[in-house]
């Protein structure tokens, strides 16, 4: 075991993470700690774009921006966050841009904005060109850009280096000065334990899309950091509500961006119909995702769906330009050509929703400190990007909303994270503060199990898919956590045929697999218990909105073994939505 | 209403996936061993029409040998994760799909060629990212920062597009036989990224960047073989980059 010192540690090198690095290392010692190579993370793969007001191309303002992500959301939005993030969004573009982000431009040569869903003039009156991109890779020229500047900057890195546990002082349930002290990681290359101190410690671990089965998110993106800090008692909000995109490649989910309809693609049932007329008439297929991805759903459902099975329907760019195709969209139709070996200039995309977006996470205020309860904060610690949930994007979130989110808050947890450092004292390490993850590690390794990591994983996501995607009912939630707890039987059970010490690949499986369980367990548990139905979670048996009830925030706890909800390991709590300008109403497109 | 008059052709007929039998001929690997050295494994599969060489890999690993160790993440093509010689080109396994190979024939599958081996297909990536700092792989600029954005038209946006597609995956710098042969060679990757930098009207920083690749294990050393272009993933035209970079420290002209 090795141990070592900083002032502050960063977990997780994509967006958010090389964000707040940047913030940081310029005012403290300190240290990114990633499972992957920084630039293997996933906000590599974002595609369509990052939004601000900057009013480039039309008339514009952060207020209607802020309007556009309330409303999004379905009124779960933290107002006075939605706020900061349509704010500092002007800024965290230009940053971007200063730093080199290579964005695509108007005939002035300034920053290019086109349409996305969702981000409208004037409070829903038309669409409006908000989303700041680079063709259709915006993701990979932030990431790319980010690390540029680690790179010019001297950021220190543990790269292939897993978080598997964060230290804390105490209970954060019960003990009023707990504080963070670290956190314990498992170097790849040589299966070693280091346990890494430090001040001020940031959560920037990304989303948990493998919980599905039909995802666009990386077969890394397993919620670790979600899952590290809620097994130490602090609570994860608003999990529950996880968004689907509407355009995956059918049968893949590999996503194909909302920018096709930004740039006007249509999406078509069997029958050639535009369906998104009857569902959303006026914004049509650039109404927000929850709502497109449901159409889409229905039309399957109701036997409109296109395909020798009739399971997917179809994404239209067929009228479009093949040199504006190219010229704003050539990734994307590049996927539809490798992997299911479709034409877009001439032929319609089979697509289906797939599972993309993480609105819930680590509960944080707007300086990215994590809350432990409704109120208090943990010192030292902090969470930033699709691991946190601020709340900005409530209970769905735009697209290019995302982005944006890394970029301001992963700035704004830098810059706390280093101040906090500046102010604090190291904290005591306790007792043995790696023993519990090496315990696991050898159960897994050396043990005696024999159940297997890719056959629990493959059950745990097929009944997620199944129960718990765009259409839920309390059966199917109640079936998934039959699943779940049948699952984490056999997992305690678990084993792995590797029993070596370098780059075990098989063991981090079993480690992330454990972690994707306990989330999943969240999600059915959260939305089970939600008797409503409010952007990406809908329940079937609860269709409407129910604002008298539940207009609130989820807070999930961990507790023993069925004294939970449904006795489940889950406990549930509440947290009041932040509510500043905007009144619930109706949504309407 | 609905809009049937200009609708497509419906549905695309998409068929039954057929499905066929493959043999995965791999190079293994295994540091924990005693005197650890390289050997073939043969695995047959049962495969379908849209499978890559990555789900066969993932197919191996989770139902036959779990100890067998790759890198991916995000599984199409985007983080450059998973380099690797698929019979004997240098491709992305999640990229390649088996169909587009002769499945008569076992498919082999080996490591990267030129970085040390590591365990099975993961190879050390340090000394590829070594290179890649090396040539400044950032955005420099003097005086004071503008207080709105940098303008840069359309064409000097268009000038180094090429260049910034780059995923580092380093397909085309371990294709090279100039960097088997000699490790101190910069490589194409770190080329194609000064060349991002080089040609960005807003950067000041190319006399410097043409400086260091004019070292004597810089752009010279390229002997034109084009593996490095048949290789890129990205379909980026990395030897045209390298072309460009040379003109330009002959010329001085970017
Ligand atoms: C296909 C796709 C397209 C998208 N397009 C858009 C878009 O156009 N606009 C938009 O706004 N949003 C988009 N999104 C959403 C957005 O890209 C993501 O939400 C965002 O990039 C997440 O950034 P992040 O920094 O939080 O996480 P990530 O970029 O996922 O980074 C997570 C980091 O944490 C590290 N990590 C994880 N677990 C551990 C651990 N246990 N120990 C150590 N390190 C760990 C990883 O190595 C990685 O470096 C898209 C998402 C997808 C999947
Ligand atoms: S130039 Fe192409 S092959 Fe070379 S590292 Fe970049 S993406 Fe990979
Ligand atoms: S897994 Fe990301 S490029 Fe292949």
């Amino acid at each position: 075991m090795q141990t070592h010192t900083y002032d502050v540690v960063i977990v997780g090198a994509g967006g958010a993470g090389m964000r707040a690095a940047l913030e940081s290392s310029g005012r403290a010692r300190t240290a990114v700690v990633s499972k992957l190579y920084p630039t293997r993370s996933h906000t590599g793969a974002a595609q369509g774009g990052m939004c601000a007001a900057l009013a480039n191309v039309e008339e514009d303002n952060w207020e209607w921006h802020t309007f556009d992500t309330v409303k999004g959301g379905d009124y779960l939005v933290d107002q006075d966050a939605a706020e900061v993030m349509a704010k500092e969004a002007i800024d965290a573009v230009l940053d971007l841009e200063r730093m080199g982000l290579p964005f695509n431009r108007t005939p002035e040569g300034k920053i290019d904005q086109r349409r996305f869903g969702g981000h409208t003039r004037n409070h829903g009156e038309a669409p409006v060109r908000r989303s700041c991109y680079a063709a259709d890779r915006t993701g990979h020229m932030i990431l790319q850009t980010l690390y540029q500047q680690c790179v010019k900057q001297d950021v220190e890195f543990f790269n292939e280096f897993y978080v598997f546990d964060v230290i804390l002082t105490g209970d954060p349930a019960t003990d009023d000065d707990v504080r963070a002290a670290g956190v314990v990681a498992y170097e790849l290359a040589t299966g070693e334990i280091h346990v890494i101190r430090a001040k001020s410690i940031v959560f920037a671990t990304g989303g948990a899309g493998k919980v599905y089965k039909t995802t666009s998110n990386a077969h890394t993106l397993t919620g670790d950091g979600m899952a590290v800090a809620y097994r130490r008692g602090i609570p994860l909000e608003d999990m529950e509500f996880f968004q689907f995109h509407p355009t995956g490649l059918a049968g893949l989910g590999i996503l194909l961006s909302e920018a096709a309809r930004g740039e006007g693609a249509i999406l078509r049932n069997a029958a050639g119909e535009r369906f998104m007329e009857r569902y959303a008439p006026t914004i049509k297929d650039l109404a927000p995702r929850d709502i497109v991805a449901r159409s889409m759903a229905n039309e399957v459902r109701e036997g409109r769906g296109a395909g020798p099975n009739k399971d997917y329907v179809l994404l239209d760019l067929t009228h479009l330009e093949p040199a504006h195709i190219d010229a704003k969209l050539p990734d994307i139709t590049e996927f539809a050509r490798t992997y299911l070996g479709v034409e877009p200039y001439t032929e319609p995309v089979p697509v289906y929703p797939t599972a993309h977006y993480a609105m819930g996470g680590i509960p944080t205020n707007i300086t990215t400190q994590v809350l432990r309860n409704n109120t208090d904060v943990v010192p030292g610690l902090f969470a930033a990007g699709e691991v946190a949930c601020v709340s900005v994007h409530g209970s769905n979130r735009l697209g290019t909303n995302s982005l944006l989110d890394i970029n301001v808050f992963g700035k704004r947890a830098g810059i706390a994270a280093a101040e906090y450092a500046a102010t604090a004292e190291l904290v005591e390490l306790p007792e043995a503060p790696q023993a519990d993850i090496e315990a696991e590690l050898v159960r897994i390794r050396a043990g005696a199990g024999t159940e297997n990591v890719a056959a629990i994983r493959k059950a745990l996501q097929e009944s997620m898919d199944l129960n718990a995607q765009v259409f839920r009912t309390e059966d199917s939630l109640i079936q998934a956590l039959k699943d779940i707890t049948a699952l984490r039987d056999r997992y305690g059970r678990v084993g792995v045929s590797d029993r070596g010490t370098s780059y075990n690949t098989e063991l981090v499986e079993a480690i992330e697999l454990g972690f994707l369980i306990d989330l999943a367990e969240v999600v059915v548990v959260g939305a089970l218990a939600r008797k409503e139905s409010r952007g990406g979670h809908f329940r079937e048996d609860f269709p409407d909105r129910d604002d008298a009830e539940f207009m609130l925030h989820t807070m999930a706890y961990p507790t023993q073994p069925g004294d939970g909800v449904a006795d489940s390991t889950v406990r549930l709590d509440y947290k009041p939505v932040v509510v500043t300008r905007y009144q619930p109403m109706e949504r309407k497109y | 209403m609905t809009a049937l008059a200009d609708a497509p052709e419906a549905a695309t007929d998409m068929g039954e996936i057929p499905s066929f039998e493959v043999t995965m001929r791999l190079e293994r690997y295994d540091p924990d061993v005693e005197n650890p050295q390289a050997r073939w494994e043969e695995f047959t599969l049962t495969m379908h029409g849209t499978d890559r060489v990555l789900d066969a890999l993932h197919k191996i690993k989770w139902d036959q040998d779990g100890s067998l160790a790759f890198r991916r993440s995000c599984a199409h093509g985007i983080c450059g994760s998973d380099a690797m010689r698929i019979n004997g080109k240098n491709r992305l396994a999640c990229k390649t799909l088996l169909k587009d190979l002769d499945t008569s024939k076992p498919i082999t599958v080996e490591p990267i060629k030129g970085l040390p081996v590591k365990k099975d297909l993961i190879v050390d990536m340090e000394p590829f990212f070594a290179s890649y700092r090396e040539v400044m792989p950032f955005l420099i600029t003097t005086g004071n920062q503008p207080s709105a954005e940098r303008l840069q038209s359309a064409e000097q946006r268009a000038r180094f597009d090429d260049t910034t597609k780059c995923i580092l995956c380093a397909a085309c710098t371990t294709s090279c036989p100039v960097f088997w042969t000699d490790g101190q060679y910069f490589g194409p990757a770190a080329i194609v990224n000064a060349h991002r930098f080089i040609f960005d009207s807003r950067d000041e920083g190319g006399t410097q960047r043409l400086q260091i690749l004019n070292d004597k294990e810089g752009v010279w050393r390229c002997r034109t073989t084009f593996n490095c272009s048949e290789a890129c993933p990205r379909g980026i035209e990395v030897t045209k980059a390298i072309a460009e970079v040379k003109r330009a420290i002959v010329t001085r002209t970017f």
